[in-house]
């Protein structure tokens, strides 16, 4: 079995099952779409395996593509998002099943685009020219934002999300096609054979390196460019919203690693500075709207930024490193960027099927509305537990383990470094710790808001179980996380040989250990397993001495000498973050209404008080419009050169050719 | 037998903890010219809260019954690996600072989410407080770990504490003493003390740990209780360990052990006595004016790694 014949699989799997689930009658739809789509991601898993172990594969298929040839070509690094993206649609499959099957029929064209869009996604860390990745890439684009406007029937907002959703990834493909068409124009041929082996002026490698980022980073939700994800990924269906906040956006992380790193060779120092800041600045602000948000699904997108922040902020410190040639720190940080990558693929899934299961339940994704589900939705809420405990960075949940990697890379850059990197660590190390301080808050407000306590709505409490699949999907998710949670040093000689693609990181092994991770080249070991180990042993043992003595006694709760406590008494998810809004009050600037209305008789009675706060995303508001505005004004400028006329039309075209002949003419 | 520091170690704090907290009461009430109940109160508190039952208010959920022992688990695998007493411990591998931070905070989270649980206003308000504090004192503490382990190169405590003793003029670095002041901060904050939390009151306006107990009677209730004197005399430790390193035993000869132990109480009982001193003359900050503290000990914590740089 080779890694060609495993990519074939994906490609025919998601094929077939595109038009079976197109063909086939709609009870059938959800489990032939769900089935092809695992085993595609099965596949994909396959081919990753197969390239981490060692081998690499690449072929030319010269028809497939005009003026162009279809190009494959798969290394490790290749091989470790293709393990990941199919690990993710592996899982999302087995859940879509349960999702779309049963009385909550999806579109047509949402379960069948599923398998197609998982291929495009396994397949673009397999393209091997320049031309294959940009038509995956579109291809992955547009199925995306197909399965986004899925349920654009049923909600408005659907649609508002789908056009910024489209807007955006297009600029980001025209910024990534800027890039890599130049680099492949300068470098005399568009395989990646010859852009590694392309010889440069500085000044081109950097205008390539900023349109790549600009385009990678818009993938990857990093601030400025994030205002689509916290639209697109609430209002996709939820499995699709596993794979996009799980899978798609690493694909940014892939495309700065691929062409930054692997491409480019590396580059300067402040390209990586670049890359540290971007990622310092979405992290901080990822979770801090994450830790206001009331929304499940919205908190989850805002929480894709803080993740890929962070996991950016890693990459841009690893480059530094690497550009003042310290390769063990370097592969040190990629390595924990990478294996933060894995992790955050893992709960992220866990956690948006998760939001997908209440919201199938309930109906509700406001969690002012919700509560009381850990006793009507037993599994689903201690899974969901599991997922938080990983994404707010806890031990033993697997978040933690590669944050921990990610500060220890951080704090041991100080001996023997320059001004600038000793300013920028201790900041990155301060950022990466708020990060990880208000991710706590985040999580335990959408963990406890969401599933502990009273049921806040009656559709919250007549909440029901999700079916099967979804359960065992979310089981298969949380096993996952457990995993990478435990023994993360097994993944060490996989991380190396990923690291071996990347000339100026590649430094042998950055983790060791079987236990007990350590760390080689520096002093630091911590053992996740001997942790969890320990707490469950400290648990039981204090569980069992204390369980002598009188039962369990179930009794009301004290309401401050009132009768019953409704549920309109509780904590909810608005006044849980209502201390940090206060803190945060200047770069949040929630908006406040107070309505009071008055008794009709005296206005010294008040009928009722009305209090609602919203925050809106603040650098939206402050860069958007005018850029929006600047549009707009242009397309009405030109709007007056088309009047309708042919002659007009058939004018304007001749003046075109003749320009571009004319510049044609002067430049060569 | 460096087993027998690991047990040794455990079982000082354990009985110790208690015995801590009442030492401070004792020393508030005499400075405020009351009598004071004695140093064994907090024991014969625990003892007959022990056999009272449990109460689970009814619509809370198993996360409400788990929290304490959680809560009791993370404190007690501090407690088993951190250098209190001794540097020689077989588990000091994963004694790493940034692990029992997290694991100090995972015990927050436990009680916070038991917190939420009870559905009540109180309990939902203490949570959300609890846990703004601990979001913003952890930076504080990331950079304050980072200025110690600057010039060790490694965050594990053995390693700082070893360090620590071999070299005690870097104890008395700028960067040590700045980081000093910074974690001070943290560890009020963490332990609930004044001026950031007021453990013995009752008021809502005030409550940020009693509020999430309030529901917690019982044996759960001297869980928690008895949690958070651990919690307290752990936090209290760690910095004795990491800024008065001296007396911690780096063999396990049973002399160096009992020195280790006699300076372990010694250095906890006079920290924790200079604590409940200064909180005699203390008032409670208003809460919105506690972020502006922690930003201060943020600040004290980028000094410190700045100056373990650009002084080293």
């Amino acid at each position: 079995m080779t890694i060609g014949w495993a990519l074939l699989g994906v490609l025919v799997v998601a094929g077939l099952g595109a038009l079976g689930a197109f063909a086939a009658d709609p009870r059938r739809r959800a489990v032939i779409a769900g089935l092809s789509t695992v085993a595609a991601g099965a596949f994909g898993v396959l081919a990753g395996v197969l390239a981490l172990g060692g081998r690499t594969f690449s072929t030319t298929i010269p028809e497939l593509l005009p003026l162009s040839e279809a190009s494959v070509a798969v290394d490790a690094l290749s091989g470790l998002f293709c393990l990941l993206i199919g690990g993710v649609a592996v899982v999302a499959g087995i859940y879509s099943i349960g999702y779309f099957g049963g009385g909550h029929a999806g579109s047509r064209s949402a379960q069948g685009l599923l398998p197609l869009f998982v291929a495009a996604m396994i397949m673009i860390p397999a393209a091997g020219n320049v031309t294959t990745f940009l038509v995956l890439w579109e291809l992955m684009a547009l199925a995306s934002l197909a399965l986004v406007l899925a349920e654009h029937r049923l909600r408005p907002a659907v649609r508002d999300a789908g056009v910024w959703y489209g807007a955006m990834t297009h600029a980001g493909l025209v910024a990534i096609l800027l890039g890599l068409v130049l680099f492949a124009s300068m470098a005399g041929g568009e395989s990646f054979e010859v852009l590694r082996a392309a010889q440069l002026s500085e000044g081109a490698r950097s205008v390539v390196f900023v349109l790549i980022l600009i385009g990678f980073g818009s993938k990857a939700g990093l601030v400025p460019l994030h205002v689509w994800l916290p639209r697109a990924h609430p209002e996709a269906p939820s499995p699709v919203s596993a794979l996009m906040s799980a899978a798609m956006v690493k694909l940014g992380l892939y495309g700065v690693l691929r062409v930054g790193l692997d491409l480019l060779g590396g580059g300067p120092r402040w390209w990586w500075m670049l890359v540290l800041t971007v990622g310092g600045v979405s992290a901080l602000y990822g979770v801090l709207q994450a830790s206001v948000a009331v929304d499940l699904k919205r908190l989850l997108g805002y929480s894709t930024t803080e993740n890929l922040g962070l996991i950016f902020l890693g990459v841009g410190a690893g480059g530094m490193f690497a550009a003042a040639g310290n390769r063990t720190l370097a592969s040190l940080l990629i390595a924990a960027a990478v294996l933060h990558a894995l992790n955050h693929a893992g709960f992220k899934t866990l956690l948006f099927l998760g939001a997908g299961s209440v919201l199938r339940a309930t109906g509700v994704r406001d969690l002012d509305d919700l509560g009381g589900l850990v006793s009507r939705m037993p599994v689903t809420a201690a899974l969901f537990g599991v997922g938080a405990l990983a994404a707010a960075a806890l031990p033993p949940g697997n978040g933690f383990v590669s944050e921990w990697l990610l500060v220890q890379g951080l704090i041991h850059g100080l001996p023997g470094a320059d001004a600038v990197t000793a300013v920028s660590m201790p900041l990155a190390v301060g950022v990466v710790a708020l990060t990880a301080g208000l991710g706590v808050a985040t999580f335990v407000k959408a963990f406890g808001v969401g599933f502990l306590a009273r049921p806040r709505s009656e559709s919250a409490a007549a909440a029901k179980e999700s079916p099967l699949s979804m359960r065992g999907a979310m089981l298969l998710a949380a096993v996952v996380c457990t995993g990478l949670a435990v023994v993360p040093a097994s993944l060490g000689p996989t991380l190396a040989r990923m690291l071996e693609v990347l000339p100026s990181v590649r430094d042998g092994s950055p983790l060791r250990g079987g236990v007990t991770l350590r760390l080689a080249g520096i002093q630091g070991s911590m053992s996740p397993l001997l942790i969890l180990a320990g707490l469950l042993l400290a648990a039981l043992l204090v569980v069992a001495l204390v369980r002598r003595g009188l039962p369990r006694r179930v009794s009301l709760v004290w309401g401050c000498g009132g009768t019953r406590l409704d549920p309109r008494m509780e904590y909810t998810a608005t006044s849980f973050a209502e201390p940090l809004t206060r803190v945060f009050d200047d770069v949040l600037r929630p908006e406040n209404d107070l309505d009071v209305t008055h008794h009709a008789e005296s206005q010294y009675l008040i009928e009722s008080v009305q209090y609602r706060q919203r925050v809106d995303d603040r650098l939206e508001g402050a860069l958007y419009p005018p850029v929006l505005a600047a549009g707009n004004k242009f397309g009405v400028v030109l709007s007056r050169l088309q009047n309708g006329s042919v002659h007009r039309y058939l004018a304007l075209g001749l003046a075109g050719l003749i320009a571009v002949l004319v510049v044609v003419g002067l430049t060569t | 037998m460096s087993v027998v520091g690991v047990v040794v170690q455990v079982v000082l704090l354990v009985v110790l903890a208690p015995y801590l907290v009442g030492l401070m009461r004792q020393v508030r009430a005499r400075m405020e010219g009351r009598a004071g109940a004695g140093f064994g109160q907090p024991w014969r508190d625990l003892r007959k809260q022990f056999r009272k039952e449990p109460i689970t208010p009814a619509g809370s959920s198993w996360v409400f019954a788990a929290a304490p022992a959680v809560l009791v688990a993370t404190t007690l695998v501090i407690a088993t690996v951190a250098p209190f007493v001794a540097t020689v411990s077989p588990l000091d591998g994963i004694a790493d600072l940034f692990a029992v931070v997290a694991l100090l905070l995972l015990g927050t989270v436990a009680l916070a989410l038991a917190g939420l649980d009870t559905g009540t206003a109180f309990g939902g308000m203490g949570a959300s407080r609890e846990i703004t504090v601990a979001a913003l004192a952890e930076p504080t503490i990331l950079l304050a770990g980072f200025a110690l382990s600057a010039r060790v190169g490694t965050t594990n405590l053995a390693a700082i504490v070893e360090r620590g003793q071999q070299a005690p003029g870097d104890v008395l670095s700028p960067a040590s003493l700045l980081a000093a002041v910074a974690l001070a901060v943290v560890v009020i904050a963490e332990a609930g003390r004044l001026p950031v939390d007021n453990p013995s009151t009752h008021l809502e306006l005030t409550m940020i740990h009693e509020a999430m107990v309030l529901e917690y009677a019982g044996r759960d209730l001297a869980l928690v209780e008895f949690a958070s004197a651990l919690r307290l005399t752990v936090l209290l430790g760690l910095w004795s360990s990491l800024f008065l390193p001296w007396g911690v035993a780096t063999s396990a000869s049973p002399v160096a052990l009992l020195i280790g132990v006699v300076a372990f109480v010694a250095k906890v009982a006079v920290l924790g006595a200079v604590l409940a001193a200064g909180e005699v003359f203390m008032a409670k900050l208003r809460l919105f004016r506690v972020p502006e503290l922690l930003a201060g000990s943020f600040l004290f914590g980028l000094l410190a790694v700045s100056s373990s740089f650009f002084l080293a």
